[in-house]
């Protein structure tokens, strides 16, 4: 039951989204623009500063997934379908786990596009080590995405909630950012530092075991009144 | 508080106000330091006030968010002022250290930059009573339950963060002792 | 495993917001087959009082029983049996019509999917819509895909909230004709409205809350003029 409902709100969202192409749109334009003014920042005499490459690409995923996340829940907002989830008579936190398998494929649909372009306008190599770089991606936008579905969708009936998204999310996903760019930055060193790598991919794996579990537990009672 | 135990805690707190300044000034003096060093005294205290204060606060709000009591709701507020209170305290006393005695404000020691990230958790958790509107308060509550739960996160990444990777030209230069501020 | 019940008891329903007082101590009951309304001017609590008996809302004292459960004790198997329409419709705009009702057939665990979604379609004359999307529809083409989204699981109890809102004449008489057939079926309709000007053939009673309190329950004929009277009263 739980798995079924979760599909089924998966596969729901990847629909809409499909159909009016919106959100990964926007999401991506706004990844390239961020990339952009970073760049014009710090590229200096037409090299980047050592590691920036890897900065940028994170705070590009960050800035463009709070994008992401803010639309798909205003959507549910602006039909009041959420509220008709909630009254599903299956598994609240399955609403969750279907809402986060969405906004996660989203976000990591705009990073197809998203890491060759960095690794492309820096010069930047981590790309030598696909494996590992995927890893890091998935498992970092997994955090990143797993407390941000979480505070967008509690965010929903609250007042300020496009401002208050960014302020609740980013302080906490700073665990994430950091083992992002510096498991990237190790792996586009010269001689890519695999084991460094590895140590902030596994940071990232108990990051996402601890708050995928929490966000868990604390989605009913906090979706309802 | 009962209508008891508050008048002693009041007590209690006059007490070690006024006592506190006399300690702090009869410590001895520090040998490179001097005077500088005793900031140490607020420093170091609050720090841990603040850490604690982060826990109990996570705690209480996941007390709230399970099982609904309002009291559980009061004890996370206020320990979340008080982490806000004593983080500011850390935050001003770090830097204050810092430039004098390394001529810097900030330079983003793992101690000082993971007080900064938990700190700024818990004050989010008071924009969201103020500004969340209705309901604000189960919204703050998952706020300090996650605050708290990223501690030990926190504490990881940025400590390999800094170690790995040490910033300013200012930390090799320095004695062994002075590197970090801590205890001695 | 299903659980089903044929009345619904509101005890003593009372909820804060903060220090507002959104309902006080709300006391009524109403068995299945019956259209009750609840009316009141706005601000008086409907939307509150409806949201807490479908479960969304917990009391702060009292409670809701629907037969011999209660939301805590039947959990998610009591949500098989409640239905809600909103004012905000909850149809997705992108899908067509056909896809919002198989999504929430699904959601809701209609055993019978098509033959669910066919009658449903039939029943809101929108089977030669079936395949467009539903953004293209008219406010009243999606307030009847709507209730057909609200009833996909057949539920006991139905839950409206303002649903003549935005409606024309033959469209709210042909929604006032639904419920009563509803009704007829068994179903309990309970719908919470703030414009008395509704068929008289709809209500078996009606409930008037004002500034979260019961004030009055009126029912059969002259009702319209019982809750114009008991409006009044508080001006």
């Amino acid at each position: 039951m739980f798995a079924r409902t979760a599909w089924l709100i998966f596969r729901k969202d990847l629909t809409v989204e499909v159909r009016s192409r919106e959100t990964i749109a926007t999401t991506l334009f706004f990844a390239v623009s961020a990339v952009l003014v970073f760049a014009f920042a710090l590229v200096k005499e037409g090299r980047v500063v050592a590691d920036a490459a890897a900065g940028i690409l994170w705070i590009a995923i960050a800035f463009s997934g709070t994008l992401a996340l803010g639309r798909t829940f205003e959507r549910e907002r602006y039909t009041d379908t959420l509220r008709a989830l909630m009254l599903a008579p299956s598994d609240r936190p399955a609403i969750y786990a279907g809402k986060l398998a969405a906004v996660l494929a989203m976000i990591l649909a705009a990073e197809v596009v998203l890491v060759p372009l960095v690794a492309f306008l820096f010069d930047a190599a981590f790309l030598k080590r696909p494996a590992m770089l995927a890893g890091l991606l998935v498992l970092g936008t997994l955090g990143f995405a797993s407390v941000g579905t979480l505070f967008a969708a509690m965010l929903v009936r609250a007042r300020s909630r496009d401002v208050l998204l960014p302020v609740l999310l980013y302080p906490i996903t700073i665990p994430v950012m950091i083992a992002g760019v510096r498991g990237t930055a190790a792996l586009a060193q010269p001689v890519p530092d695999q084991p460094m790598a590895l140590f902030w991919l596994m940071l990232l794996a108990a990051f996402d075991a601890v708050f995928v579990t929490l966000s868990l537990w604390t989605f009913e009672p906090l979706m309802v009144d | 508080m009962s209508p008891r135990t508050f008048p002693l805690v009041v007590v209690a707190a006059i007490a070690g106000f006024m006592a506190a300044p006399f300690l702090i000034a009869a410590a001895p003096y520090e040998s490179t330091m001097g005077l500088v060093q005793k900031i140490f005294y607020f420093h170091a205290p609050s720090g841990m006030m603040m850490f604690l204060a982060a826990f109990l606060s996570g705690g209480a709000s996941a007390v709230y968010l399970f099982k609904g009591r309002p009291a559980a709701d009061r004890l996370g507020l206020a320990a979340a002022e008080l982490t806000v209170l004593f983080g500011l305290i850390v935050l001003v006393t770090g830097p204050l250290w810092a430039r004098k005695a390394w001529g810097v404000w900030w330079q983003w020691d793992f101690r000082l930059t993971s007080s900064l990230l938990v700190w700024m958790v818990f004050v989010a958790y008071l924009l969201v009573r103020k500004y969340g509107g209705p309901g604000s308060d189960k919204l703050a509550a998952v706020v300090a339950l996650f605050g708290a739960a990223n501690v030990p996160f926190v504490y990881v990444s940025v400590n390999v963060w800094r170690t790995l990777h040490p910033k300013t030209t200012v930390v090799p230069s320095l004695g062994p002792g002075m590197r970090e501020p801590g205890p001695p | 495993m299903t659980i089903d019940f044929d009345r619904l008891e509101i005890d003593g329903v009372t909820r804060y917001y903060g220090r507002r007082r959104a309902l006080h101590n709300v006391t009524f009951s109403c068995g299945a087959g019956e259209v009750v309304a609840v009316l009141g001017p706005n601000g008086a609590g409907k939307s509150t009082l409806l949201a807490v008996i479908s479960t969304l809302i917990a009391p702060n004292g009292g409670e809701v029983r629907y037969g011999s459960h209660t939301a805590r004790s039947a959990g998610a198997l009591l949500r098989h049996r409640l239905g809600w329409l909103g004012h905000e419709l909850q149809v997705y705009p992108e899908l067509t019509a056909r896809e919002n009702l198989q999504f929430f057939a699904r959601l809701m665990g209609v055993s019978d999917e098509n033959a669910a979604v066919a009658a449903a379609l039939a029943s809101s004359r929108l089977e030669s819509r079936a395949e467009e999307p539903v953004s293209g529809f008219s406010r009243g083409m999606r307030q009847r895909l709507a209730l057909e989204r609200a009833l996909i699981h057949r539920p006991r109890l139905i839950l409206l909230d303002e649903p003549f809102t935005g409606l024309d004449g033959p469209s709210s008489d042909a929604l006032a004709l639904r419920l009563r057939a509803l009704a007829q079926a068994g179903t309990l309709v309970l719908l919470a409205t703030h414009d008395v000007d509704l068929a008289d053939q709809v209500l078996d009673r009606a409930m008037v809350l004002q500034s979260g309190r019961l004030t009055d329950v009126v029912a059969g004929a002259g009702w319209r003029q019982a809750y114009r009277a008991a409006t009044r009263r508080e001006h």
